[in-house]
């Protein structure tokens, strides 16, 4: 940069003035600026727990604390409630978690344990470009294909055989509903569990296992009494996860629940979620005290979503002071 | 901890690409508003409006067709008729647009005024093997009694009553309606409490508390649906009836007629309505008198400001709805929707020189 002949003050000035620059300020600077973003969060959270309130307010000051247990939402009367949207989304959240979690374990396992490496790699990349799908892919596929196929054939044969008596598979098979979205939902969360399932059980040490199988175990039971044990934590933590993203999915359900007001209880019946109620009536609620409605709907989402972290978070905490206790 | 390695590259990288997102988007953002505040100063080069998403592909027809004409454009973003009352209300855009109507005294409280733009039907989809398009005959109390889940069986007496020559079959009868909120439900559930308000008792509404039946997203939702349930019936806007070759039903009218759905039924039911006694304008074109009218038959409607701020933004607003109802007919035709019949437009150009800037009428612009 110098060129020759010009006095060799400045550029000793500026290492000078770099040293003080980086001892000095270089690190307090970067550590406000990471606090800084990271208040970002917290702000944003406590902004849209404000908002949400705020706006929220006209309904919560009309139904009160009702509003969590009233089965109402009647539009043109204007009465509304929580519990049959609370119902579907858990009702729908419970299918797919049923279906995900024991499918998820057991393809973790399979990458991890039993699988030669190519197919391990196949079937990891697999898993991972299913987490890459956007959401209303999944709501549009269920719609067009899934749900012809639910209606016309998985359906009708299920009522044909003996469970077609329980109350469970009760109802005219028309493909929406709690057992359509429940599976696409299960889809949806498949790749997060396995995932993160797949690396806890990576992390079990292979010394450990080699003791199982050096005192004659056999892979299952290695499995079920080494690797599972070890990676508890862990796998509660995928679980957690999954469950978060099953409550809060939205496009998908909204194609498939059906959207109808009540709580039916047959896997076939049809009903609304949380998000799939704030998706499908949100844009065309021009009723002030509706939108407000809606509004609080998202509040008891946040908050259920919320109380659902801190479950995960204090249940992992003790689950890890009981290991390093036995460790 | 547990997280793999992979996973925190990933994340990285992810974070990146917002920051430079986030960084593009301010960027650009600046810019334009340097843009915009540049060449604001004689007239708006673009009319804002924002709302239902019914009419959006008529309105973003004519806005391109206006657009070729004098370069003045029209942005119009169908994000729903709740944001685009909400957008007015907030006066963010220059109009807002509402299938369901506002109430007079909801126009009052927010200092809007409010008047029809274009006018379209909706029509009920049946799925019956042996039964094709226009052959099924439906009476309002029919309509209603299946979707109050009253009549469950397509061989019901009552059907068969008056359609005499159909062989119905004994199939259950499975509902299909909207799962979102829509102006068609609106104009639907408004018809059957207009038509048959012994039998309907769920009231009208963008969406109600159906009492049967299955929710499907949007109107080519509904129409998948029909078409993959045998038994099923549905309701849709017109285009999706005639675009997708769906078996309609004929739908008997105020004068007792049975009338298939055709632009001419929506003219007609736009022309045969009473506006002059609906303040507001705020009216469901349902089940109007006529021999030829559609009985399933609404309005989408325009919201502005009754104060407005800029003479010539508001001038240039109300120049192209002007246009639109003077010559955008043929495109609204085209697309399956009604103009506004000239003598109700007489009627909203009388609307428009009670909107004022600071007492001063803005129409007719200068």
């Amino acid at each position: 940069m110098n060129a020759p002949g010009v006095p060799a003050g400045p550029p000793g000035a500026m290492k000078v003035l770099r040293r003080i620059r980086h001892r000095r300020y270089a690190d307090p600077a970067f550590r406000a600026f990471t606090t800084a973003c990271g208040m970002v969060v917290a702000l944003l959270m406590a902004a849209m727990f404000a908002v949400l309130i705020i706006d929220s307010w006209p309904s919560i000051k009309k139904f009160g604390v009702g509003f969590l247990w009233s089965k109402a939402w009647d539009t043109t009367a204007g009465h509304y409630g929580a519990v049959t949207a609370l119902y579907g989304t858990f009702y729908t959240t419970v299918i797919a978690m049923v279906l995900a979690v024991p499918l998820a374990l057991v393809i973790a396992l399979l990458l991890v344990e039993l699988a030669p490496p190519w197919l391990s790699r196949i079937v990891g990349t697999a898993i991972e470009l299913l987490a890459a799908v956007p959401s209303i892919v999944f709501g549009l596929w269920g719609f067009l294909v899934l749900v012809p196929i639910m209606s016309n054939h998985v359906e009708p044969w299920i009522q044909s055989t003996f469970l077609g008596k329980l109350w469970l598979f009760q109802g005219p098979p028309m493909g929406l509903g709690f057992l359509t979205a429940g599976l696409v939902l299960a889809l949806m969360v498949l790749p997060f569990i396995t995932a993160v399932a797949r690396d806890v059980l990576r992390m079990v040490p292979q010394v450990v296992k080699e003791a199982g199988y050096g005192m004659g175990s056999t892979t299952w039971e290695v499995t079920r009494k080494v690797s599972l044990r070890y990676g508890l934590s862990g796998i509660v933590g995928a679980f957690f996860l999954g469950l978060g993203r099953a409550l809060g999915e939205t496009m998908a359900v909204a194609f498939l629940i059906g959207q109808t007001y009540d709580m039916q209880k047959s896997l076939f019946g049809t009903g609304n979620t949380i998000t799939s109620t704030l998706a499908n009536t949100f844009a065309e609620a021009t009723d002030s005290l509706q939108r407000s409605a809606l509004i609080e709907l998202g509040l008891v989402l946040f908050v259920i979503t919320g109380v659902f972290q801190l479950l995960a978070h204090l249940w992992l905490r003790r689950a890890r002071r009981r290991m390093g206790g036995r460790a | 901890m547990i997280k793999a390695r992979g996973l925190a590259g990933t994340r990285s990288w992810l974070v990146l690409a917002v920051f430079a997102l986030v960084v593009a988007t301010v960027g650009l953002a600046a810019c334009g508003s340097k843009g915009a505040s540049g060449s604001k100063a004689p007239a708006a080069d673009t009319i804002i409006g924002a709302g239902a998403t019914f009419p959006y592909p008529l309105y973003s027809k004519w806005g391109s067709d206006y657009a070729g004409l004098n370069g003045i454009k029209l942005n119009y973003q169908a994000i729903g008729s709740g944001g685009g009352i909400s957008a007015i209300e907030a006066k963010t855009v220059d109009f807002g647009a509402s299938d369901a109507p506002l109430t007079e005294a909801d126009l009052k409280t927010n200092g809007l005024v409010q008047f029809p733009l274009c006018v379209g039907g909706g029509v009920l989809i049946v799925n019956l093997p042996g039964v094709s398009a226009g052959d099924l005959k439906l009476t309002p109390d029919l309509v209603a009694k299946i979707y109050m889940g009253t009549i469950t069986k397509w061989d019901d007496p009552a059907i068969k009553a008056v359609n005499p020559s159909l062989s119905l079959p004994s199939t259950a009868i499975s509902v299909v309606h909207r799962s979102d909120g829509s102006g068609t439900t609106w104009i639907f559930t408004s018809y059957l409490t207009d038509a048959a308000p012994s039998i309907w008792t769920v009231g009208a509404g963008t969406e109600v508390n159906w009492p049967v039946g299955v929710g499907a997203k949007g109107s080519d939702g509904v129409a998948a649906s029909v078409k993959q349930v045998t038994g099923s019936i549905g309701y849709v806007e017109y285009t999706y009836a005639t675009q997708n070759a769906m078996t309609w039903t004929q739908l008997q009218n105020k004068d007792g007629k049975f009338v298939s759905p055709a632009l001419e039924g929506f003219a007609a039911a736009a022309g045969n309505a009473d506006w002059k006694k609906a303040p507001g304008f705020a009216l469901a074109l349902v089940n109007e008198p006529g021999p030829t009218t559609w009985p399933i038959t609404g309005a989408s409607f325009i919201l502005i400001q009754q104060q407005q701020q800029d003479a010539a933004r508001a001038g240039q607003m109300l120049t192209f709805f002007d246009w639109a109802y003077k010559n955008g007919g043929a495109a609204a035709q085209a697309l399956n929707y009604v103009p506004i019949p000239p003598k109700v437009y007489k009627l909203v150009e009388k609307l428009w020189e009670t909107v004022t800037i600071s007492g001063t009428p803005v129409w007719p612009a200068g």
